[in-house]
């Protein structure tokens, strides 16, 4: 009993992760029907920026001002720099290419992902970084929390998921109240019904990526809040994300949150029941089979074609 | 006067996917008058197995005009990317398939020659049973790999053969506990050290990897009769009915399917001979190493393989392997900080004549650079000396002449991530400026890839060269999405 706890703690925050990626795939992909393969290196970027600001503001042990104005911070800062680096991947890499055939803006977006894998290995070596949670406000990050049985729930790990949630209720309430939110939504049913409607679709699109890219942002905040995070981490998280975007059903965006939840839960429970070596293995084998079987995922609507 | 020529036969060909007046029509507009344009159309007559003989009588009089044995491997190296990219093309370039598992086929032709012919479980066929079966492997497992291509196409394809490639990098890395024995060796591979993987066996003679120190040519030309035979296969599988099909699959599955093409069995077929290819370049790269090792088939290499078959002109033979040719020479001259500087140099004045040509312009953005590096040099260093005293990477006359010019800071700190990023942005919004703005923009940023590349990137030519692959790849979609002598395609809509 104590391990299922455990194993459904790991799974919650490695879900959310994962479903806040997913986020930025379904909100692109809504949009632009574009697989954006860069997207897990703006994940990583994510992580590296809010290990700069860590470290500008005096590091995990010693903050300059206190430990949860830091986080805030760090996280803020990481997506801001994310949402500009995903306006400019959009801008540049993809912008060009809106009516090429579907093959070039996949291409494009491989060519994107290598550069910024490379680029940061170029700036930052490939070693590990860690933000050293553990230093944070004198361990109370790990030590305190609140206690299920005789397992105790670190605070860490209820920061991770309640922010997760929360930016998430936000990512809900702006797609479903705003104007801007009703645009995105009527671009993604028929961009161009909602171009005749006087839609400005490269707004909506510049916003999509904005969106995606902050939210990729914070998960790579909340990644390496974990975990160290290295220039690597950025593509098999994007690998899972994606995935768990295409389980929910990609464009849904409640479709994402479950998805991500799912791959979370699968991944921690294989690994902590079965085996950590083969974990990736099952998770892989679950998610061609479902690719197979209900591509429109759990929550998308099946895709006919109209020609 | 060019207009009163009779159209050429190359020309009224009928090709499937091409609108041939709107392709014709460029054509025409630009072929030369006069003696290029003479000689341009005598090229463009010469047959096409003229070329391949040619080409492979260069490659294999390369290790005796130059007879050093990184000249030859680097030759073997890039006769079996040409193989490489001639697989991916027919996937790819014909099916119009993205297959990302690509490489994995590599690998399984790799890992199963190594598991017939090695001590892993003291199985040694010979390598004239090896290979067919190593190729036949491929061929089921790509048929099999591509079965889902019948339900998934674009983005969602492209996802279940990257899951394929990372369940074989899983599979392969953690197969030393394969229910319980050691099938794959692990993150060790098989062979290594003591090299029991069997070299290539022909007619009672091993080839040795090396003799002497010196590596064995004959794997080079091995290789080489490998291209061969797979180059002119290809070409008559592509001017036959499968052919024509496949491109009409890739141009339009909905219409092909109307006119009676079996598309899930054209789109099987390609996965198939790509596969197949694949797995035939694995052999003989796991015959020459002795030994296979899991992280050879990574990320990085699809990659490469996919900027070979991009840049030359996916669809086009000739293009992947001018692409495979370029990319593995650009990638080993990279490798070398004194060589890949004089390339850096030269590419970036050959890009401003192709922009400019000789012209006020062209003066005034490289008087301009200079007199603004002169500038730059005399400021810092009166600033400080550790500004211009840093030893720069590799020698040579340029690197001595470029110190005058180039600021070196004996430590760069956080300068570097600065300077790159600003240079990446300048670069960017470079692409966007027009007139006498760009030109205004364009000296500043000529100086400060100078300093980045001396200062930052020369530093680090692993990351360099993989960053040049990744810029590679996004300016051929914007700039030339048919590559460099692919044929260029007319969006029919």
């Amino acid at each position: 009993m104590d391990n299922f706890i455990q194993f459904t703690v790991n799974a919650l925050t490695l879900g959310s992760v994962y479903a806040l990626i997913a986020l930025g795939y379904s909100l692109v992909y809504g949009i632009l029907k574009l697989l954006n393969f860069a997207h897990g290196d703006v994940f990583m970027v994510g992580a590296f920026i809010g290990f700069g600001v860590l470290q500008a503001l005096g590091g995990a042990a010693d903050p300059v001002i206190s430990i949860w104005f830091v986080l805030v911070l760090v996280m803020l800062s990481a997506m801001a720099g994310c949402a500009i680096l995903g306006v400019a991947i959009e801008r540049f890499a993809y912008r060009p290419l809106r009516n090429a055939p579907r093959i070039a803006p996949l291409i494009s977006a491989l060519g994107v992902s290598f550069f910024l894998t490379y680029s940061m290995q170029l700036m930052f070596g490939s070693q590990q970084r860690d933000y050293n949670a553990f230093a944070m406000a004198n361990g109370a990050l790990f030590f305190k929390g609140f206690d299920i049985g005789s397992v105790r729930v670190p605070l860490l790990r209820i920061v991770i998921v309640v922010s997760a949630f929360v930016l998430m209720i936000l990512l809900w309430l702006l797609v479903t109240k705003t104007r801007i939110g009703k645009a995105m939504r009527a671009t993604s049913y028929d961009r161009e019904a909602a171009a005749m409607m006087g839609i400005d679709i490269d707004r909506v699109i510049v916003f999509a990526f904005v969106l995606g890219s902050a939210l990729a942002g914070a998960a790579g905040v909340m990644f390496a809040l974990r975990a160290p995070a290295s220039v690597t981490i950025g593509f098999v998280a994007g690998l899972k994300g994606f995935t768990a975007a295409v389980i929910g059903g990609i464009g849904s965006i409640p479709g994402a949150m479950a998805g991500g939840l799912i791959l979370g839960f699968a991944e921690s429970f294989t690994q902590g029941y079965i085996s950590t070596r083969w974990s990736d293995l099952f998770v892989f084998l679950i998610l061609i089979a479902f690719m197979l079987l209900r591509p429109q995922g759990l929550f998308g609507k099946a895709d006919i074609k109209k020609v | 006067m060019s207009e009163q020529r009779p159209p050429e036969s190359a020309g009224t060909t009928p090709a499937v996917g091409k609108d041939e007046w709107v392709a014709r029509l460029d054509d025409n507009r630009a072929r030369r008058t006069g003696l290029p344009g003479v000689v341009e159309e005598r090229l463009r007559n010469v047959p096409w197995w003229a070329w391949l003989t040619l080409f492979v009588a260069a490659v294999a009089a390369l290790p005796i005009v130059y007879d050093s044995g990184y000249v030859r491997r680097v030759a073997f190296d890039t006769v079996v990317y040409m193989l490489l990219a001639l697989g991916l093309n027919v996937v790819v370039g014909w099916g119009g398939l993205l297959d990302l598992g690509y490489v994995a086929f590599y690998g399984i032709g790799a890992y199963s020659y190594a598991l017939l012919s090695s001590n892993q479980f003291d199985v040694h066929l010979p390598t004239l049973v090896t290979v067919p079966l190593v190729v036949a492997i491929g061929a089921v497992v790509g048929l099999l790999v591509g079965l889902p291509s019948r339900r998934l196409s674009g983005d969602y394809l492209a996802i279940v053969t990257l899951f394929f490639f990372q369940l074989f990098i899983v599979v392969v890395t953690n197969g030393d506990h394969l229910f319980g024995t050691n099938v794959t060796g692990g993150s060790n591979g098989i062979g290594g050290v003591e090299a029991d993987v069997d070299p290539f066996n022909l007619f009672g003679r091993d080839l040795v990897v090396s003799t002497g120190g010196i590596f064995n040519v004959w794997y080079l030309y091995v290789a080489l009769a490998f291209f061969v035979v797979v180059f002119v296969l290809l070409r008559f599988v592509n001017h036959s009915r499968i052919g024509r099909a496949w491109r009409s699959l890739r141009e339009d599955p909905l219409a092909a399917e109307m006119m009676g093409m079996p598309v899930n069995w054209l789109k099987l077929l390609a996965f198939s001979f790509g596969a197949a290819v694949a797995a035939l370049s694995g052999t003989i790269f796991a015959g020459l190493n002795g030994g296979v090792f899991p992280t050879t088939f990574a990320f990085p290499l699809l990659i490469t393989v996919y900027t070979m078959v991009i840049l030359g002109g996916s669809g086009s033979q000739a293009g992947v392997v001018v692409g495979a040719i370029l990319v593995n020479v650009l990638l080993e001259l990279l490798r070398d900080p004194g060589q890949s500087r004089y390339l850096f140099y030269f590419l970036i004045v050959v890009g401003l004549l192709a922009i400019f040509r000789l012209s006020v312009r062209l003066a005034v953005v490289l008087g301009g650079t200079i007199v603004l590096g002169f500038a730059v040099h005399a400021i810092a260093s009166s600033i400080s000396d550790a500004a211009v005293s840093g030893a720069s990477n590799g020698g040579g006359w340029l690197a001595d002449a470029l110190r005058q010019w180039v600021i070196t800071p004996s430590s760069l700190g956080a300068w570097a991530p600065i300077s790159y990023v600003a240079l990446v942005s300048l670069v960017l919004v470079l692409t966007l400026l027009a007139g006498w703005v760009r030109i205004a923009v364009l000296v500043p940023t000529l100086y400060l890839a100078a300093f980045v590349w001396e200062n930052v990137m020369l530093a680090k030519p692993e990351a360099t060269r993989f960053i040049v692959l990744g810029a590679i790849l996004v300016a051929v979609m914007i700039v030339r999405p048919s590559g460099l002598l692919g044929e260029k395609r007319v969006e029919i809509v």
